[in-house]
């Protein structure tokens, strides 16, 4: 019993004082980002990474994961409870679960969302426990040419989920990558696009960039259009979901579980996309179908389970691959790259203290938000009547001090001022900075397996085709690419979407 | 007149191909090397080139199809935002954090329409007076408490 032994591993990693501490605060900094208006997962990852310097690489990946998934649990309760989605996750948690808050039943909906989502949690980090190792051993075969083709499925395969012009995120793809090529090139020494700028020789941060795009541009965009603070019309009585309650959440949360735990391995809005295709299974599954949208309990077990569940598998790739699924993950990954561990299928083996510390921890952080949340409810809400005005200076100056300790330079600064506006001006174009970030990871990483492909197979670039297993994702690849343009199945994806 | 169906798919096409462009032009000083020893020069031109088809692509799709008109771009508050950062960076040593955050939540707010100055000046204090025990004293970041101009 492999498992076994592993687990017991993880929980011998995760159960220190100083784990759990930070897991503690990971998913309470979490939940409070997925309560706060204007503020997302992928910024305060950004914002806080500078403060994890310091702590040992577990512990620092325990508390990042931990604002990654407690800002799912806060999203949901502020879409119930005062239909304001913190996450794009919650969108869809926020028709019936408002709904029902209106009809009085806040509380169940709260419990219904809550226990799904523990219960997807706890499955999900078994799936994770169960198929990362032997993914990881399968590819400590792979070489540079099948790195290379497993990026570019990981590029198309996020660009194809992604909501809105597929053209113009596979642009952002390239304008990623050639981002990510400024500095110093590692196998020649020659500094590309430096312009004479010493600051630039280490290339441009990943951390400054998603501090800007996610961070500052936010703030740009809600400006403009103020953001009006919701006012709190419904009161919280009972948790305590009915047993009629119990009987109709059951199948929803495993259907919402399977359909997550899967959709989350992919790249690009896994969790999101699951949350969608879950509200729309219910739905049609459902007997009552005149019920959603009107306060159907289903419509908050399904999604709740799915998107939690996704979120979790979403680490399988960045855990056994080394390759990002979503901006979030980047970020983790370049957590990982300043704490020395290159990641990749290795970690498995060589840490896999680490590994499997993460993992348990994440079951822990779950438990620690069932615990935790139901109770400070109250406190969740008052938190999120925080008025706008007093809280996005607040968040500026975060980025700005975690901009400067990432490496204690100005530049670094006016770097995220020179991204939020780059950011403002994507938006206004309707350009989605998503896929940018991920190339701007993964752009560095496909230039080296390209050039050590081409000098495996002495320049012949018919290496990527010829190898069988390079030719397989290849051809996967090609495959999303085709399905994601056809007419009939992008209407099926917005379609997806718009419900 | 209104040759270009969509706006954004236009001036989307002329950034990608802009910067296309640029990544070429600037990539063109080093080595391409042979395909078996690529040099520094070829994944940047390569990419470049793609990107400037991908642009040409998005421009003349611009002209089949109707969208929207660009959201107005805003100079005033936005521009107070970012200028709130960047006095921040320029004061940071010559200040401290506390007196640069004191600025930049300041400029910052004033870029809400609900800016009152009493309560923009607390905020300030408080957020600089809280970073400076968090990250200074209770994380030990490296950061300037008091500047050089306050002695620190």
């Amino acid at each position: 019993m492999d498992l076994l032994a592993n687990l017991a591993l993880g929980f011998e990693a995760a159960f220190t004082p100083l784990n759990l501490t930070y897991c503690l605060i990971g998913v309470l900094a979490g939940t409070l980002v997925g309560v706060l208006p204007g503020l997302g997962p992928t910024a305060t990852i950004a914002m806080l990474l500078p403060a994890s310097f310091a702590l040992p690489p577990v512990t620092a990946l325990i508390m990042l994961a931990g604002i990654y998934y407690g800002a799912q649990y806060g999203g949901s309760t502020t879409a119930i409870l005062v239909n304001l989605p913190g996450e794009a996750t919650s969108i869809v948690t926020a028709i019936d679960g408002y709904k029902m808050a209106q009809k009085g039943r806040a509380g169940p909906a709260l419990a219904t969302a809550a226990l799904g989502s523990f219960f997807a949690g706890c499955v999900s980090t078994l799936v994770i426990a169960i198929f990362a190792p032997p993914l990881a051993a399968a590819a400590l075969a792979f070489e540079s040419p099948e790195y290379f083709s497993l990026m570019i499925l990981g590029l198309i395969a996020s660009v194809a989920l992604a909501r809105g012009s597929i053209l113009k995120a596979i642009g952002m793809i390239m304008v990623g990558m050639l981002l990510g090529l400024v500095g110093t090139d590692v196998s020649s020494g020659a500094r590309r696009y430096t312009f004479g700028i010493g600051e630039l020789m280490d290339g441009v941060g990943f951390v400054q960039v998603a501090m800007g795009v996610f961070g500052v541009t936010e703030i740009l965009r809600n400006i403009e259009h103020e953001i009006k603070n919701p006012r709190l019309i419904v009161k919280v009585t009972s948790l305590m979901p009915t047993r009629e309650d119990f009987r109709r959440m059951v199948a929803p949360i495993f259907r919402g579980t399977i359909l997550g735990s899967a959709l989350g391995v992919l790249p690009g809005g896994g969790p999101l996309l699951a949350s969608f295709g879950s509200y729309s299974m219910e739905k049609r599954l459902s007997k009552h179908p005149e019920e959603f949208g009107e306060g159907a309990i289903e419509g908050v077990a399904g999604p709740e389970s799915a998107n939690n569940a996704g979120a979790q598998t979403a680490f399988i790739p960045m855990l056994t691959l080394g390759i990002p699924s979503t901006p979030t993950m980047a970020l983790m990954i370049g957590a990982m790259i300043l704490q020395g561990i290159q990641p990749g299928p290795s970690v498995v083996t060589e840490q896999p203290a680490l590994f499997w510390g993460i993992i348990v921890s994440m079951w822990l952080g779950n438990l620690m938000l069932v615990v935790l949340n139901l109770p400070l409810v109250g406190l969740w809400v008052r938190l999120c009547m925080i008025p706008y005005h007093l809280l996005y200076p607040a968040i500026l100056v975060f980025c700005a001090i975690g901009a400067f300790s990432l490496s204690n330079s100005i530049f670094d600064v006016q770097l995220i001022v020179v991204f939020g506006l780059v950011g403002y001006l994507l938006a206004k174009l309707e350009l989605d900075p998503a896929p940018m970030m991920l190339a701007l990871i993964l752009g560095p990483m496909m230039e080296q397996n390209l050039r050590r492909s081409m000098t495996i197979a002495r320049g012949d670039v018919f290496v990527f085709v010829e190898r069988p297993i390079s030719l397989i994702i290849l051809l996967i690849s090609a495959a999303v690419l085709v399905l994601a343009v056809l007419p009939m199945i992008r209407k099926k994806r917005d379609e997806a979407f718009v419900e | 007149m209104r040759a270009i169906g969509d706006p954004k798919d236009f001036w989307s096409g002329v950034f990608f191909i802009a910067f296309g462009a640029a990544a070429i032009f600037f990539a063109w000083q080093h080595p391409l090397g042979t395909p078996m020893r690529m040099g520094p020069g070829a994944f940047p031109v390569l990419i470049g080139g793609l990107l400037i088809l991908i642009g040409i692509a998005t421009l003349v799709r611009a002209f089949f199809r109707s969208g929207e008109p660009i959201e107005r771009i805003t100079f005033v508050r936005p521009g107070l935002i970012l200028l709130s950062v960047i006095v921040f960076a320029l004061l940071l040593a010559p200040l401290g954090v506390i007196g640069a955050t004191v600025a930049l939540v300041l400029i910052g707010s004033a870029a809400s329409q609900k800016f009152r100055l009493p309560s923009a000046l607390a905020l300030g204090l408080g957020l600089g007076l809280g970073s400076a025990a968090v990250f200074g004293w209770a994380l030990g970041l490296p950061i300037p408490i008091l500047g050089t101009w306050l002695g620190g």
